[in-house]
């Protein structure tokens, strides 16, 4: 069985992020860059799937500019096979990332497509759902555990209510959320392993998609700030502010 | 120009989100409802009195019992692409089915809206809330999923407003199958909809001390939330998860006892009317956006607060 798992470089988890003063974007210059969490969990699964003996070949696949190649290294560094570099300048919404994977995954056909369902930079969640819709595969998102059997694939959903269980045919995408499994951190012999993995190199321009942005970004703003209140000095004071002050209770 | 609002339901009961993103809904034009479900009746004995709608489509099928996005979107695409916006509530049907339909129509998903600009402009929130993007869509079809916290309720009426109409049919792909649910059963509240929330993080240190907040919230009549850090701890299920990748709340009152604030789950509460903070760490980020901080034992102040409310 062939995993594919998409990752993506985002701004990291820790740092808070500011707009710039001319509020075109966020300020990303000198910012600290890695995996997104949710991607991280989704190489996790790969590698588990391998381990279990379930899956033969995970590969790791990144669109961008140069750097995602190191975000592809990292996956490689955990233990996935090898890479795919879709070499692209422009930006990227998930509707043309969608497309760019759909290609992708009609020319290597994996079994199984593992993501994150959703980059902590665009908060979008579509990426997975797009791609599935396009390959006409079914979908199971946010998966908080999964189970391969035969040609299914058995998932246990997060959703509002608790969790919903749901079996999907082979091939099939899946999203994953946070409670999956908790992704290891890759060995420094791994690292160094990593280094002579191959990455495929493919330029966007030779697949022929319209990666034209549908939505155009006019401004990128502050949200309203909220000022800090007061601190109260007992439980007596806290109830009286919420009862006669804010009236609350 | 004409408008679809998704209607979304667990088990056959009207979810509480739809009124708001009908009310979105309205700020553009000409709305119409679809319900996809294997029994309509109740839902719909509910939208009929939705004021400013039109239509409210149905289609009554076994295959829409539990809303799995391959059919529910592959029937919305065959039915509804010459409408201009299609919309949904930013919940976990919404959030799985919208992407999906977005794909099969090839247009780019708006996630998430809190305020419709104009008819082709929205803004959304981006990095956890601590950006809001202002997107002009070049789309022929609008598909947006609206966050709830963000707009009012549609009006009701006591009138019957609505024309309910059969619409379509499907056959399903069988690409996915419904096994069953676990869902948290609770007497209180829903958390998105509930007007005071108490949540706990990382603080309580065990599944057992929740206890302590349970009672605080059922005095208030408040629903139970929780940081991630508390859910990732397994002390509370997943759907009490307030933050960036959990629920977004904004009730007239949320009580956050030990949790200290990170960003990510400040995103998902800081639209709340009025934040109570109590943390033993007086340095907490959690109070630097608290309308009232504490800083005390929670086991010692939430009891004490408990025992002294009536």
């Amino acid at each position: 069985m062939k995993i594919l798992v998409p990752v993506k470089r985002v701004v990291d988890y820790n740092v808070k992020v500011r707009v710039k003063k001319d509020e075109t974007d966020v300020e990303l210059d000198n910012v600290k860059m890695s995996m997104n969490p949710f991607d991280e969990i989704a190489v996790e699964e790969a590698l588990r799937l391998k381990e279990k003996g379930v899956a033969s070949e995970i590969i790791a696949i990144s669109l961008g500019l140069s750097e995602v190649q190191e975000t592809i290294r990292n996956a490689l560094a955990m233990g996935a096979d090898s890479g795919i570099f879709v070499n692209c300048t422009s930006k990227l919404e998930p509707l043309s990332v969608a497309k760019i994977l759909t290609s992708i995954c009609n020319k290597i056909k994996p079994d199984l497509v593992i993501m994150g369902k959703q980059a902590i930079d665009d908060d979008m969640n579509a990426t997975g759902q797009m791609l599935s819709a396009m390959l006409n595969w079914g979908q199971a998102t946010f998966a908080s555990k999964l189970e391969i059997q035969d040609k299914k694939i058995k998932v246990s959903r997060e959703i509002d209510g608790g969790i919903e269980n749901i079996e999907v045919n082979l091939p099939a995408i899946v999203t994953t959320d946070l409670r999956l499994n908790e992704p290891r951190y890759a060995s420094l012999p791994n690292i160094m392993k990593a280094k002579r993995k191959p990455i495929d190199e493919i330029k966007v321009e030779d697949l022929n998609i319209d990666i034209e942005p549908r939505l155009e970004i006019l401004k990128v703003e502050e949200p309203k700030s909220r000022e800090a209140g007061i601190m109260v000095k007992s439980v007596d004071e806290m109830i009286e502010k919420l009862k006669n002050e804010a009236k609350v209770i | 120009m004409k408008t679809l609002v998704i209607v979304d339901h667990s088990n056959n009961k009207l979810e509480k989100s739809t009124l708001n993103t009908v009310k979105a809904g309205t700020q553009l034009e000409n709305v119409d409802l679809l319900v996809l479900s294997d029994n309509c009746k109740d839902i719909c004995n509910e939208l009929i009195h939705i004021k400013n709608i039109n239509n409210i489509f149905i289609n009554e099928n076994d295959v829409f019992k539990n809303q799995l996005a391959e059919d529910s979107a592959n029937f919305i695409a065959e039915n509804f692409k010459d409408y201009t916006n299609i919309l949904f509530s930013n919940t976990s049907n919404g959030k799985n089915i919208a992407p999906r339909l977005a794909g099969l129509l090839d247009t780019m998903i708006i996630p998430d809206v809190i305020e419709i600009v104009d008819k082709q402009t929205f803004k959304r929130p981006i990095y956890a809330g601590n950006a809001i993007a202002t997107c002009k869509s070049k789309n022929k079809i609008n598909i947006i999923t609206i966050r709830s916290t963000a707009f009012e309720e549609a009006e009701m009426s006591d009138e019957n407003i609505g024309e309910i109409k059969e619409i379509g049919s499907l056959t399903s792909n069988n690409l996915t199958k419904y096994l069953n649910s676990e869902l948290t059963k609770s007497e209180r509240p829903e958390l998105t909809s509930a007007d005071i929330v108490v949540s706990g993080g990382r603080g309580l240190g065990s599944a057992e001390n929740f206890q302590v907040l349970e009672k605080l919230a059922d005095k208030l009549g408040a629903a139970m939330g929780a940081s991630r850090a508390a859910v990732d701890a397994g002390y509370v299920p997943n759907d009490w998860q307030v933050g960036q990748t959990g629920k977004i709340v904004a009730p007239n009152l949320y009580i956050a006892v030990g949790i200290s604030g990170a960003i990510q789950h400040l995103a998902g509460m800081k639209d709340s009317k009025v934040i109570v903070g109590i943390n033993k760490d007086e340095e907490a980020p959690i109070f630097s956006i608290s309308d009232y901080g504490l800083a005390d034992d929670l086991f010692k102040a939430v009891p004490e607060m408990e025992s002294k409310l009536n």
